[in-house]
């Protein structure tokens, strides 16, 4: 026999039901349960902060620590720390202003606020902005720094395909692009060099 | 005059301590000059007719000169030794108790590339303000570096113009104008004569001077 549940005895919101949240952590939009016995009154509208990385995207936050191989099969924002390699293939990797990434990254796109000491792979594009520190080669198809950024290593500007879009151009010094025809990536900085050592002579010298 | 005097006169500031922190100067506007080095530099890039160039840029991150670089179609490089070498890490205890960079831990991590890289190396004014013990190690570095042919650009002051000589990032604008962005932070630690700048670059082929109108000598060196 049917029995009843206590939750049907509640009175029924007049309110449509709430379509069901998805199950990512990301989702920054609250449900707000409906009061019982409790005409329909108009509500606020508050306005909701979206920030586009919470939308459709995985999110790492600062507060997690990862060590060893992180894949994916969609875009993702990470703000924490990792130490391994990052391999996103066809999807966007945005690392967070708290980012402490020790990684060798391949994604389509990345955009870096954070620090970064690893070779980059990009088959988009990357995007150094101003509070980033890039330590590693990049490898990418077109490449933004914004002024301010902190880079050492190798840019490798990728030679794109013929069917792929005219880059874009901005003007220098506030974001510079640069879309040259390149050369296939390569390890420019890996090769040992015994450096000299011993007090300085002084150059000043005659010889 | 002894020659500790001359030494002490030659690198005036060396032992004077550093700015903690080093960023763009708020009140110093961006200047521009014409370089005549970068414009021949530029030329003999072109001329080799390398098709992969690689270019070594060792001023603080420029996205101008990376645009412009690897528009050409050069692999770009960046190190910005300068600020790498305040790093405390690489300093060590002398017999004297005074300490000083080691210039085989610095260049452990440092500039640690494979030799005949480079078509070009973008040094700008870095060896007037290098701590002294990395001056002459930093060069020799620069040369095994650079192919045989290869450019080597560099700015020195003609003289002391004291807390005007600011450090400066340098960035590109095509064909030879440079802006000039002060950065505070840095102070000129030396100034080199012609005969230094000979000497210090002496394992050269050859070098050729540009006196500027803002007494700085542009040298360019080929390997």
């Amino acid at each position: 026999m049917w029995k009843a549940r206590p939750e049907d005895n509640k009175p029924v919101s007049v309110n449509p039901p709430q379509p069901a949240q998805p199950a990512s952590p990301l989702a920054a939009t609250s449900t707000t349960p409906s009061t019982p016995a409790q005409a329909p009154v108009p509500q606020k509208e508050t306005p909701k902060v979206m920030e586009p990385h919470r939308a459709d995207v995985g999110h790492i936050g600062k507060s997690v620590s990862i060590r060893g191989e992180l894949t994916g099969s969609e875009d993702l924002y990470l703000d924490g720390e990792i130490e391994g390699t990052v391999d996103l293939r066809d999807h966007s990797l945005i690392i967070g202003p708290n980012g402490r990434i020790k990684a060798t990254i391949s994604a389509r796109d990345l955009i870096v606020h954070g620090r970064v000491e690893g070779n980059v792979n990009a088959t988009g594009r990357v995007e150094l902005r101003k509070s980033c520190t890039l330590m590693g080669d990049v490898a990418t198809g077109r490449i933004v720094i914004e002024d301010g950024a902190f880079f050492k290593g190798a840019i490798d500007i990728r030679e794109r395909d013929d069917n792929e879009a005219k880059p874009e151009t901005r003007k220098p010094m506030a974001a510079a692009t640069s879309a040259g025809s390149g050369m296939s990536s390569g390890t420019g900085s890996g090769i040992s060099y015994n450096a000299a050592s011993g007090t300085q002579g002084s150059f000043l010298d005659p010889k | 005059m002894s020659s500790s005097d001359n030494l002490k006169r030659w690198f005036r500031g060396a032992d004077a301590p550093q700015a903690k922190s080093a960023g763009p100067s708020k009140a110093a506007p961006r200047t521009t000059r014409r370089c005549i080095g970068l414009g021949e530099l530029l030329r003999n890039l072109k001329s080799a007719g390398e098709q992969k160039l690689c270019v070594l840029d060792l001023g603080p991150t420029s996205p101008a000169n990376i645009a412009f670089l690897t528009e050409m179609g050069a692999r770009v490089f960046n190190e910005d030794v300068l600020r790498e070498s305040q790093d405390p890490s690489y300093l060590v205890k002398q017999e004297d108790g005074s300490l000083q960079i080691d210039p085989s831990k610095f260049f452990v991590e440092n500039l640690n590339y494979a030799p005949d890289q480079f078509d070009a190396i973008l040094c700008w004014d870095v060896p007037d303000y290098l701590p002294e013990s990395l001056v002459k190690p930093l060069v020799e570095r620069l040369q095994v570096m650079l192919k045989v042919k290869g450019n080597l650009l560099a700015f020195f002051h003609a003289k002391d113009a004291g807390p005007e000589s600011l450090y400066s990032r340098h960035h590109i604008v095509p064909p030879d104008i440079l802006e000039l962005e002060p950065i505070q932070g840095f102070r000129l630690q030396r100034i080199f004569n012609n005969r230094h700048i000979e000497n210090l670059f002496k394992d050269f082929a050859s070098r050729k001077f540009f006196l500027g109108r803002d007494n700085i000598r542009e040298v360019l060196m080929v390997r």
